[in-house]
């Protein structure tokens, strides 16, 4: 039983800052924001990943779990009241310690884009692992993100991705308590 | 439903229903002489929410919404045991209060006399307002059976 650990302390106050960060995340790609600081999830997850999922998940949006995350499953169910979805080409979020092949998921509609799928993935952490260079809306001059737990070939699998533009999926990296976001706008090469 | 529940389940059942109908002050009464409650964590709540409540009309036994309900909800974990609460109305304190009991019930060292202490007397009382409340409905209650044998 995984439901033994507790949430946010403070529900209301907890999902509204965690909100306000990935959308401070999403805005400015590949900043680092704080998120989740102060939760205890089950393995595997992160408290931010934990966060990032309260914050969006409930009832209404069907997830998709990797198998490495079903130890928190329970949790999950549990504290947004939403169940693992058993098809990942229909989940409007995807939960991933390892990157899933973005040609697989909901990429949405050119008349709704916004029903494209979200990618919740946690990474070993910032700062480590391969340089990318962002460039796009939100930034006025390109920047750098290194996250550790990207694969190799990232930008590759991402100019796919951005190429579908309206449609594509976004991804909300999470390591620790900090978090960045890649949204489909966003120009990614190896730096 | 004709699947039987295995006791444990019907047992818990029963002492979760007495709890959600029981006020602070009962509960509080009955605790005085009952060993103290673990200390606990609160998992999720005490949060209030609405229930839609369903009901069956007609010949053919329809389901209609009568409405919706205030409904208070609390899950603790307190030792190695998780407990549950949904109350009605949205008293944060009273839902807080019975996953605490819930949770010690659970605990076979405290299972014997908090069930003695509090589950039975809360139950007993419960069972005598019910009662009172069915007598006094049925002091006042028509037979409509003569009209049905002036129609035959």
């Amino acid at each position: 039983m995984s439901i033994d650990l507790p949430g946010f302390a403070d529900p209301v106050s907890g999902s509204q800052s965690c909100f306000r960060a990935t959308l401070e995340a999403m805005s400015r790609p590949g900043s680092l924001h704080q998120a989740g600081a102060g939760l205890t999830p089950p393995a595997p997850l992160d408290p931010a990943t934990a966060g990032v999922l309260l914050t969006l998940v409930d009832t209404d949006t069907r997830l998709w779990l990797a198998p490495d995350c079903a130890a928190a499953a329970e949790w999950i169910a549990f504290h947004c009241g939403a169940a693992a979805h058993p098809a990942i080409g229909e989940a409007d979020f995807v939960l991933a310690t390892a990157l899933p092949d973005l040609a697989t998921l909901n990429a949405g509609t050119d008349s709704g884009p916004e029903e494209s799928a979200t990618v919740v993935l946690q990474v070993r952490g910032f700062g480590a692992g391969q340089a990318l260079r962002l460039a796009g809306p939100g930034l006025r001059e390109p920047t750098t993100l290194s996250a550790d737990g990207l694969p190799e070939g990232f930008a590759a699998a991402w100019a796919a991705n951005h190429a579908l533009f309206p449609r594509g999926v976004d991804i909300i990296l999470c390591a620790g308590t900090t978090i960045a976001a890649l949204p489909r706008s966003l120009q990614i090469t190896e730096a | 439903m004709t699947t039987a529940l295995p006791p444990e389940t019907t047992a818990r059942k029963r002492w979760m229903s007495v709890l959600a109908r029981a006020s602070t002050d009962a509960i509080d009464r009955c605790l005085r002489n009952a060993p103290a409650l673990p200390d606990h964590v609160t998992l999720r709540g005490p949060e209030v929410g609405l229930v839609m409540l369903r009901g069956r009309a007609g010949g053919g036994g329809a389901q209609f919404n009568l409405g919706e309900m205030t409904v208070t909800r609390c899950t603790v974990r307190a030792g190695g045991q998780v407990g549950h609460a949904y109350i009605a109305g949205r008293d944060a304190g009273r839902a807080e209060l019975a996953a605490r009991i819930d949770a010690a019930l659970q605990d076979p060292a405290l299972h014997g006399a908090l069930h003695e202490q509090v589950i039975e007397p809360l139950a007993q009382a419960q069972d005598a307002q019910r009662q009172a409340t069915a007598r006094q409905a049925a002091a006042t209650r028509v037979q409509f059976f003569t009209m049905a044998t002036m129609r035959s």
